[in-house]
C-alpha cells in the first residue's frame, strides 16, 4: 500500500517544514520592516534565535508541575503531525489517511489546550490572562475552519485533504464562488490563530494586547525554543494548508519524483508571496481591541457559512 | 454536476457571490467613507456580471444597461455621496442600532430564506443566469436590513441605492433586464432620489444638528 516513493516524499515534507518554517517567520518579519521602513532584521534571525535557545539553560519555576516541562513537546510534536498532513509538495502521503482535515483542526486545538495549560500551569496572572484569550479566539476561530473544511469537503466529497486538494488541483477550469468566500473566511482565521496582527502582535510584550506572548513568558531555554519553532511551523501549516486548498497548482499528485522536485520551487514562490502579502496586511491593520476579536472572527464564521450556503445554491445544479 | 453550468454562467455566479459578499461587508462597515467606497465596488461587479450576461446572449439592451450601471453607479452616485459626506462633515463612525455581529447573524438568516425563496422561482426561468436569483433576493433583504438597522440618513441611503442593486441583478438574472425604458426610467429615478435625499440632508443637519433619524421621531405637529 505504501509506496517508496510516498514514504520518501512524506519524510522529505516534514524535514522541509523543519527547515523552512524558521526562514518563513524570518522572511514575514523581514517584509514587515521593509513596509514599515524599518531596517530589515536578518532573514536567518529565527535561526540564531533557536540556536541562542538551545544553548541556554532552562530555568523553571519552583511550582511548575510535569505539564509545565511536558507542554513543549506536546505542542510541538502536533505541530510537526500537522505539517506532515498538510499536503505541501506531493498529495500521495502515508500519513494523510491517519487523519483527515477535521483531524487537524483537532490536532490544532491540543496543541491550543495544552500551551493554554501550561500558561496556566505557574499561576502568574499574565499566563492565566494568555490562556483565558487564547481559547477565547480557540472557540470562535475553531468552528469557522470547521465550516470552510466542510465548504471544501463539500466540493470534493472528501474530508480527507489529500483527496480535497487533488480535486482541487486537477479540475477543469470552474469557478467556485464558494471558495471565494472560503478563501477569506480561511485568511481571517489563520491570522487569528498563528497570533498575527489585527487579532494579536507577535513581536510585543505589553500586557494589554498580548496573547501569545502572555502564555510563553515564563518559557525559557529549548522549552521556549521549541514553543518558538511550534510557533513558525503552524505558520508554516496554515500558509500550506491555505495554498494547498486555494492555489493547489504544482502539487504533486501521484509518485512521480520529478513533479516532486518540481514543486519545491514552486512552494517557495508561493510561500514567499503569502508571506508577504501576510506581512502586507499586517502593515496596513492595527492591532484591534481584545473585545473586537469576536466581532473579527464572526466575519469569518458568517463568511464561512455564506460559502457553504453558496456552494448549495450556485453550484450544484441539475 | 458542476461541468454542466457553462463558464460564462460560472462567471457571473462568481460575481453575484463578491456582489453578496460586498453587502455583507457593507453591512459589518462602521466608516462612512467605506461604506460608500463598497457600494461603488458593488456597482462595479453588477456592472461586469451585466456585461459577461451582455457578451453571451448578445442581448444589445444588456450593452446599455451595463453602461448605465457604470456610469450611473460606479461614477456617478458615490461620487455624488463623496461630496455630500464632504460637505456635512460626517466621516466619523456610524452607529447602527442593532450590534453588528447580531445584525451579521440576521443577515444570515435572511439569506437562508432568499436562497430557499428563490429555488423554485430560478427554476422556472430558462436564463443562463438564472442561479444568481437567490443571490439578488438576498441582496434586497441584507439592504433592507442595513436601512433598518441604520441610523445615520447616508448610510439608509446608500442601504436604499444597493436594494436597487440587488433588484437589477434580479431583473438580469431572471429575464435578462427589464425593458430599457423601465431600466432609463429607475435609473433617474434613483439619481433624482439621492440629489433630493441630499438636500433633505442638508435640512434634516439645519434642523437638528445631526443626521441622527431618531431626532425625526420626536416631530411633533403643533
Amino acid at each position: 500500500m505504501i509506496s517508496i516513493a510516498g514514504l520518501l516524499g512524506q519524510t522529505f515534507a516534514i524535514l522541509l517544514a523543519l527547515v523552512l518554517a524558521p526562514l518563513l517567520s524570518g522572511w514575514v518579519g523581514q517584509c514587515r520592516a521593509w513596509f514599515q521602513s524599518r531596517t530589515a532584521p536578518p532573514l536567518l534571525l529565527p535561526y540564531y534565535m533557536l540556536q541562542k535557545l538551545f544553548k541556554k539553560d532552562v530555568v523553571l519555576a519552583h511550582n511548575a508541575s510535569s505539564l509545565f516541562r511536558a507542554a513543549p513537546f506536546v505542542i510541538f510534536g502536533c505541530m510537526v503531525l500537522a505539517c506532515a498532513i498538510v499536503p505541501t509538495l506531493s498529495t500521495d502521503l502515508p500519513f494523510a489517511p491517519a487523519a483527515d482535515a477535521l483531524a487537524l483542526v483537532g490536532v490544532f486545538g491540543l496543541a491550543r489546550v495544552f500551551i493554554s495549560l501550561a500558561g496556566m500551569d505557574i499561576g502568574t496572572s499574565f499566563g492565566t490572562l494568555g490562556g483565558r484569550r487564547e481559547m477565547l479566539v480557540g472557540f470562535l476561530a475553531e468552528p469557522a475552519l470547521l465550516m470552510v473544511i466542510f465548504t471544501l469537503a463539500m466540493i470534493a466529497q472528501s474530508t480527507s485533504l489529500a483527496t480535497i486538494v487533488e480535486t482541487l488541483a486537477h479540475r477543469d477550469l470552474v469557478i467556485y464562488p464558494s471558495l471565494a468566500f472560503a478563501g477569506v473566511a480561511f485568511t481571517i482565521v489563520s491570522l487569528a490563530e498563528n497570533a498575527r496582527v489585527p487579532v494579536d502582535n507577535p513581536a510585543t510584550h505589553l500586557e494589554l494586547t498580548m496573547i501569545h506572548e502572555a502564555m510563553i513568558l515564563e518559557y525559557s531555554g529549548r522549552h521556549l525554543a521549541l514553543i518558538e519553532w511550534a510557533a513558525s511551523l503552524k505558520l508554516y501549516a496554515y500558509s500550506c494548508l491555505g495554498l494547498a486548498l486555494f492555489f493547489p497548482w504544482g502539487i504533486a499528485g501521484g509518485d512521480s519524483f520529478l513533479a516532486l522536485l518540481a514543486a519545491i520551487p514552486l512552494l517557495l514562490l508561493k510561500l514567499a508571496i503569502g508571506g508577504a502579502i501576510l506581512a502586507g496586511i499586517e502593515t496596513v491593520n492595527a492591532k484591534m481591541r481584545i473585545f473586537r476579536a469576536p466581532e473579527f472572527l464572526g466575519i469569518a464564521f458568517m463568511l464561512a457559512v455564506l460559502g457553504l450556503l453558496v456552494r448549495l445554491l450556485l453550484e450544484t445544479r441539475i | 454536476m458542476t461541468t454542466a453550468i457553462p463558464f460564462s454562467a460560472q462567471l457571473i455566479n462568481l460575481f453575484a457571490a463578491v456582489i453578496l459578499l460586498l453587502a455583507f461587508a457593507m453591512l459589518a462597515q462602521r466608516r462612512m467613507l467605506s461604506l460608500i467606497n463598497l457600494f461603488a465596488l458593488q456597482g462595479f461587479c453588477l456592472f461586469l456580471a451585466t456585461l459577461v450576461a451582455a457578451v453571451t446572449t448578445g442581448q444589445v439592451h444588456l450593452y446599455y444597461s451595463a453602461g448605465l450601471t457604470l456610469a450611473l453607479k460606479v461614477l456617478l452616485l458615490p461620487w455624488i455621496l463623496h461630496r455630500l459626506v464632504r460637505k456635512l462633515n460626517v466621516r466619523g463612525e456610524v452607529e447602527a442600532l442593532i450590534k453588528i455581529p447580531t445584525t451579521m447573524l440576521v443577515g444570515i438568516v435572511l439569506v437562508m430564506i432568499a436562497f430557499n425563496v428563490a429555488l423554485p422561482i430560478s427554476e422556472l426561468s430558462q436564463t443562463i443566469t438564472r442561479g444568481t436569483l437567490g443571490i439578488a433576493l438576498a441582496v434586497v433583504m441584507l439592504a433592507f436590513l442595513m436601512m433598518i438597522t441604520r441610523q445615520k440618513a447616508i448610510s439608509q441611503v446608500v442601504g436604499f441605492l444597493s436594494m436597487e442593486n440587488g433588484l437589477f441583478l434580479a431583473a438580469t438574472s431572471a429575464t435578462y433586464g427589464m425593458p430599457m425604458v423601465v431600466e432609463l426610467g429607475i435609473a433617474l429615478d434613483v439619481l433624482v432620489g439621492v440629489i433630493i435625499l441630499g438636500v433633505f440632508f442638508f435640512q434634516i443637519r439645519d434642523q437638528f444638528d445631526s443626521l441622527d433619524i431618531r431626532h425625526m421621531e420626536k416631530l411633533k405637529d403643533n
